[in-house]
């Protein structure tokens, strides 16, 4: 049976119209391979309902269309190799749940997905921004992957701390942050954000360091631009910040601000939502308080974007087109964002990968507790490594050899001035950005 | 083929060639050899070629690479990070190796005496070498921390010699004396067992011998045990250097090659470059670049430390 991406589309117009058919019609509507099987991998569970709706949803993918799906789960580190094996030797997984970049990287060996992605977006009021930019083809309008969910990484405080330092409102300029800052590292509870080689956490607080004040990596054209007097005016922000943090986070990793934060070291940090609820919900009692205390704030906005900026952990799904059934795969991601779906692992997961539909803001997830509001809005903030040119394969290595986060921790540590870490960083990020 | 049925003393026993070729032994030797040499091939040979292969082209994690000749290795050469990594490599090698050599030696000789419990002690000398690397790292992770360490904890809210905690991993200099103490700590036990299975194949007499001539303790080590020692000195100084060169599993725990590279390793650096960087062909020329180094650490540790001069404890050479 041959099926042309014209009657794809067809099928799969034909299916947003009516979302909830009775099982037989889906397979038919999309088109389905007749005994259609698919193998997909994504990486492990970080909050644990993660896991089990996923798998809930695939067998009801199963239920509904008769294909048997076999998901395998990567741990995080393994997953970009397994990607890239899949993607070099045209075999193993039918569908993978990647990290942000890879479809990118591997984008001439991906079937396109316009026609799902346009759908859903239709559907769900529109894919975010950002969203888009994580699933079109750099300068086209053709998708190549479904972007799945992002884990935001805003500041996570302790609200007594913050109202004994005089703010009742979290601040939301530079001035008032580096205020805060000061106050609380007076009265001993200090902030604390991660310097060390750390991919999330690290990058996560110089990305916004660099953005908020207007530096960025490259340009539209992906000329590297970091050299810049917003990256100096930011590196001299990060030096006096730096003076008020806990000892030691120049060696601080992924965990770290956790393992701060939970013990009351630290009254202001920045993290996903998931340490919220492992504090939150932890056997212990004192660590329980503290989770009455936390609350979560957008980073301050600053001079940069115009609005507050964020970097998510983004998930990002790819069909491959050594797959032998390209309408299961993507009927299965389509179902997976389809709201009785999609809803339902949002919810469980606690807001953990936050929705790349706009639609989804609509959740009763974020209605749920009124401190994980701040992660609904994640994908609105949200800007990419790399930003503000392509999301390449140069792009993930200067993101991996922590150019953003050494360039400010060299500062910090009084290693380099602005100038020379700066100029230093545009050296580094221009070695991979030749060509 | 004929030889094998030629010499046979029996003739009028026909043989089908193929018995012919199972007796005759080079085919015998070959077929013998054959599984250990597929094995090596497979799993040693070609990943270490594909390496080789790799640090001369331009492959990315996305897509296969064209030979580029010298290119990733000019472009490491005016790289400060890789140089760093190198002196890194070199110095953690180097100091580590010294370390673990003295005071494993120390630890032997001090286990070949008759100490009660002898056989126990000897045991749990060896746990730190049986615990797997990953979890030690972990261990030490904790220790070196910069809020929870066990260290300044003692130092501080225990003893109070000191007001702050210790920065163990937060500078260049003291992150890399921390990570090479967790090494020494590592690797001592292989060194103290291996030359305390050393020590035990020297005889008796020998000491004997010395002590009747009026030699005094130290001279006993110096020209009974020592070069009685050497050759098997020589092989532990080899896989020492040969496992302190190549350690990744601290330093990726532990530091990720932070604080701003300065604990970056060799092998750190070329796993951080080839595989979360994407770049497969210069992570594979920052590996292959360790090889030279390997090859003369082995040269080294075979030839120069088992000279028979030196064996025989003469000071000339």
């Amino acid at each position: 049976m041959s099926i042309s991406r014209r009657d794809v589309l067809i099928g799969g117009a034909g299916l947003a119209a009516g979302a909830t058919l009775a099982a037989p019609s889906i397979a038919q509507t999309a088109n389905i391979e007749k005994g259609a099987t698919l193998r997909v991998l994504r990486p492990t569970k970080f909050v644990d309902p993660d896991q089990t709706i996923f798998n809930e949803n695939t067998e009801a993918f199963t239920k509904a269309t008769g294909v048997q799906v076999r998901v395998d789960y990567a741990s995080w580190e393994d997953l970009r190799p397994q990607t890239a094996v899949t993607a070099n030797t045209g075999a193993g997984p039918d569908v993978v749940v990647g990290w942000a970049d890879d479809p990118h990287i591997f984008a001439d060996k991906l079937i396109d997905l316009t026609a799902v992605a346009e759908d859903l977006g239709k559907k769900y009021g529109g894919w975010y921004p950002v969203a888009e930019k994580y699933g079109k083809k750099d300068k086209t309008s053709t998708w190549i992957s479904i972007p799945m969910g992002g884990s935001g990484g805003p500041a996570v405080y302790r609200e007594s701390w913050v109202k004994e330092a005089g703010f009742d409102k979290f601040p939301t300029d530079h001035a008032g942050f580096l205020d805060l800052c000061r106050k609380l590292k007076a009265n001993g509870h200090p902030a604390g954000f991660a310097l060390g080689n750390a991919v999330g956490d690290g990058n996560s607080f110089c990305n916004w360091l660099v953005w908020s004040h207007g530096g960025y990596m490259v340009d539209e054209n992906n000329k590297v631009a970091i050299n810049s007097k917003e990256t100096i005016e930011a590196l001299k922000y990060a030096k006096a910040l730096y003076e008020t943090f806990i000892p030691g986070t120049l060696s601080w990793l992924d965990i770290s601000n956790n393992k701060a934060l939970t013990a009351g070291e630290v009254g202001l940090t920045q993290n996903g939502v998931s340490l919220y609820f492992s504090i939150k919900n932890s056997k212990d009692e004192k660590t329980a308080a503290i989770g009455k205390d936390l609350n979560h704030a957008p980073m301050p906005i600053g001079a940069g974007v115009g609005r507050p900026t964020e970097t998510a952990l983004v998930i990002n799904a790819m069909v491959f087109k050594h797959t032998k059934f390209p309408n299961a795969a993507k009927e299965y991601l389509r179902f997976m964002m389809e709201k009785e779906q999609y809803d339902k692992w949002l919810t469980g997961c606690f807001g953990y990968w936050t929705q790349p539909l706009k639609g989804y803001a609509q959740s009763k997830v974020w209605e749920s507790d009124p401190k994980i509001l701040v992660y609904r809005d994640t994908w609105e903030r949200a800007l990419w490594s790399g930003y503000k040119g392509a999301i390449t394969e140069a792009a993930g290595t200067v993101n991996a050899e922590y150019v953003m986060v050494q360039m400010v921790a060299s500062v910090c540590a009084g290693q380099a001035t602005p100038e020379q870490a700066a100029a230093e960083a545009e050296r580094r990020a221009k070695r991979y950005y030749r060509t | 083929m004929t030889i094998a049925a030629e010499a046979r003393p029996v003739p009028q026993l026909t043989q089908s060639w193929l018995v012919r070729l199972f007796d005759y032994k080079p085919f015998l030797i070959f077929i013998c050899l054959l599984p250990a040499l597929g094995l090596l091939l497979v799993f040693l040979s070609y990943p270490l070629g594909l390496g080789i292969w790799l640090a001369f082209t331009d492959t990315r994690i996305g897509r296969s690479g064209v030979f580029i000749g010298f290119e990733n290795f000019e472009s490491l050469w005016h790289d400060p990070v890789f140089i760093t990594s190198v002196w890194n490599t070199l110095l953690y090698t180097g100091v580590a190796t010294v370390a673990k050599f003295g005071l494993g030696l120390w630890l032997a000789l001090l286990l070949n005496n008759h100490l009660p419990f002898k056989s126990l002690l000897r045991a749990l000398i060896l746990v730190p070498w049986i615990v797997p690397t990953v979890l030690s790292a972990i261990a030490f992770w904790w220790i070196y921390d910069p809020q929870f360490s066990i260290i300044s904890y003692v130092l501080v809210d225990v003893l109070g010699w000191r007001d702050t905690y210790v920065d163990f991993l937060g500078s260049p200099w003291p992150a890399r004396w921390s990570l090479i103490a967790a090494n020494v700590w590592r690797g001592i036990p292989f060194v103290a067992i291996s030359l305390l299975a050393g020590l035990q194949t020297i005889s008796p007499t020998l000491y004997e011998a010395a002590m009747l001539d009026g030699a005094n303790a130290w001279q006993r080590f110096r020209h009974v045990t020592l070069p009685m020692l050497m050759p098997i000195l020589a092989i532990v100084l080899t896989f020492s250097v040969l496992f302190t060169f190549t350690d990744f599993q601290l330093v990726y725990a532990i530091t990720r090659g932070g604080p701003i590279n300065s604990t970056h390793l060799m092998a750190t650096l070329a796993f951080q470059r080839g595989i979360p960087g994407g770049q497969l062909g210069e992570g594979a020329a920052i590996a292959v670049a360790m090889i030279p180094f390997l090859v003369m650490a082995t040269l080294f540790s075979y030839f120069a430390l088992a000279r028979r001069k030196w064996q025989q404890g003469e000071d000339n050479d």
